[in-house]
């Protein structure tokens, strides 16, 4: 195993027993819980009343826009976080790149403001 | 780099530090879930003049178990039109990525001194947290954006209205909020300059003034805050689990213990969440150690500082109402990202003009005015948008008339 994965092994360990722990629960649950299947039990919950069309109905996303301003903000960490490592490696020099890249991201942000992208529509 | 104990082969001793190392944390989690669900019930209680859980054991301590041996003995019912692989897999992908951010936090060692955080135990050094990825920091993020997968997926998988709300809710916010949490912690790694939680704790030893609250002039600690509140769905954020709004949200559908997983995974989602706070930004285990071994010491200022971050959790439940929806956005992307955006750069100037020896209190000069110029900017751009809608808005067919004539003012 190499070094970089070695971190890992203890995370692989503890991801593995939070998805036993769970397991665990639920067998628990399997073996000791009631199970008198009826009708109306396997009815979705919609206030009381009998559901009214489909379940996987369509309903309007709203914002659906902000996946799109989300990417940018995301990738923009993918530049970010090296500069921020290496901060002083990098200088005035770097400084100026990195305010560059961000005047531009937040151009783009406040486009998106302007068209009016960031509202209830 | 990384956790010394992995610095010679991977013998059987080894193999036991890890195993108990995940022993302790994975109890220290469970325990503190236990314990944080009775806090949170007893605070509330108290801040509005209730008693509170007091029948199971001492002043209702053993309540968390009650209600967890209760729900496993309730009937597990799953609606008709679910999809069931995916309802099934839900509740484990909302508890497993709350277990594996715990992971990352250094919750003892003494830092102060000539110490760096390592106890040595059977012939091997150690660190005091359960692993040390060279990435801790992107790993957290990567974690906090897993973990609404859980969520979206419980509430799509439902095949039910509610819960569909819920989970849109649950993507809409993660979306928005993501953004702020990873740029306020890049403030942390640009003055620690490593990923590595265990070195940003070990950057911030010393005093209170050597954390890195205070490094990072408070704001990124704010945002951090607000949008780890966001991240978790709490309270004024729980937008995804309004029950005045739509019913339970996502776990609308959801019963018996496997309802229980999620109650589990979100107050697990705040005591690590809460632990983060306290690694990034309150030097983790950090503070003075006047008599007796620092060790203990250690153990002692983290959990009192943890304390803090989950009183402070329970008391902005009680005290704030609910952010509308648009609201939640609006504060996310208008307020925080372009806040964070330019006190990062803010910071980064302060920090390379030390490197080059120009004056300090210049370089934050020229850095508010940058900033107001850019506010002025944004603020215009806000109008013209206002200016716009109002333009495009549809007027209202005589409201003012009908209003008066009725004699309505």
């Amino acid at each position: 195993m190499s070094e970089f994965l070695r971190a890992y092994l203890t995370v692989a360990v503890f991801g593995l027993a939070a998805g036993l722990l769970v397991a665990a629960m639920l067998g628990l649950g399997k073996l000791v819980q009631p199970s008198r299947p009826s009708r109306q039990k396997r009815i979705n919950y919609e206030s009381g009343v009998d559901p009214v069309g489909a379940g996987f109905g369509q309903s309007q996303v709203r914002y659906y826009i902000f996946a799109l301003l989300f990417v940018m903000f995301d990738v923009e960490a993918v530049f970010i976080f090296p500069w921020a490592i290496g901060l002083e490696s990098f200088g005035v020099f770097g400084l100026i790149e990195m305010a560059i890249f961000i005047v531009i991201l937040a151009l783009g942000l406040v486009y998106a403001w302007r068209k009016g992208v960031l509202r209830w529509a | 780099m990384g956790d010394p104990v992995f610095n010679g082969g991977l013998d059987l001793g080894v193999l036991g530090i890890v195993a108990v190392k995940a022993l302790i944390g994975f109890t220290f989690v469970m325990v503190g879930v236990i314990f944080m669900i009775w806090f949170e019930r007893k605070i509330i209680a108290d801040m509005q003049s209730r008693v509170g859980p007091d029948r199971a054991g001492k002043w209702g301590l053993l309540q968390t178990l009650a209600d967890g041996i209760k729900l496993i003995f309730k009937e597990d019912l799953s609606p008709d039109r679910s999809d069931r692989l995916v309802y099934r897999l839900a509740p484990y992908l909302s508890v497993a990525p709350a277990f594996l951010t715990f992971t990352i936090v250094p919750i003892g060692g003494v830092f102060r001194g000539d110490d760096d955080g390592t106890l040595r135990v059977l012939g091997n050094d150690t660190f005091l947290q359960v692993a040390d990825p060279p990435v801790g920091v992107l790993f957290l993020l990567a974690m906090s954006a897993v973990a609404v997968y859980g969520i979206m997926l419980a509430g799509w998988s439902s095949g039910s209205k509610y819960p569909l709300l819920g989970s849109v809710r649950a993507s809409a916010s993660m979306v928005s909020y993501e953004a702020a949490l990873g740029l306020s912690v890049v403030a942390v790694v640009l003055l620690s300059g490593s990923l590595s939680t265990h070195e940003i704790v070990s950057s911030q030893a010393g005093s209170v003034l050597d954390w890195n609250i205070v490094r990072t002039g408070f704001v990124p600690f704010v945002v951090f805050l607000i949008a780890a509140t966001a991240e978790l769905n709490r309270p004024p954020f729980d937008l995804v689990e309004a029950e005045q709004e739509i019913v339970g949200g996502f776990h609308t559908e959801y019963s018996s213990i496997r309802f229980g997983m999620f109650f589990l995974a979100e107050f697990m989602n705040t005591i690590t969440m809460s632990a983060i706070m306290v690694t990034l930004f309150l030097g983790g285990p950090d503070g003075p150690a006047p008599i007796g071994p620092p060790l203990l010491w250690s153990f002692f200022w983290f959990t009192i500082k943890l304390l803090a971050f989950l009183f402070l959790f329970v008391w902005l439940r009680a005290a704030l109402p609910r952010f509308r929806y648009d609201q939640l956005m609006d504060l996310g992307w208008k307020q925080l990202i372009p806040l964070s955006l330019g006190w990062l750069l803010l910071l980064g100037a302060i920090q390379i003009g030390r490197d080059e020896g120009w004056n300090v209190v210049v370089v934050v000069l020229v850095g508010f005015g940058i900033a107001v110029v850019a506010a002025g900017g944004l603020l215009g751009a806000i109008r013209v948008a206002d200016r716009r809608r109002d333009a495009f808005a549809e007027p209202l067919p005589n409201e003012s008339a009908e209003l008066t004539d009725a004699g309505v003012r």
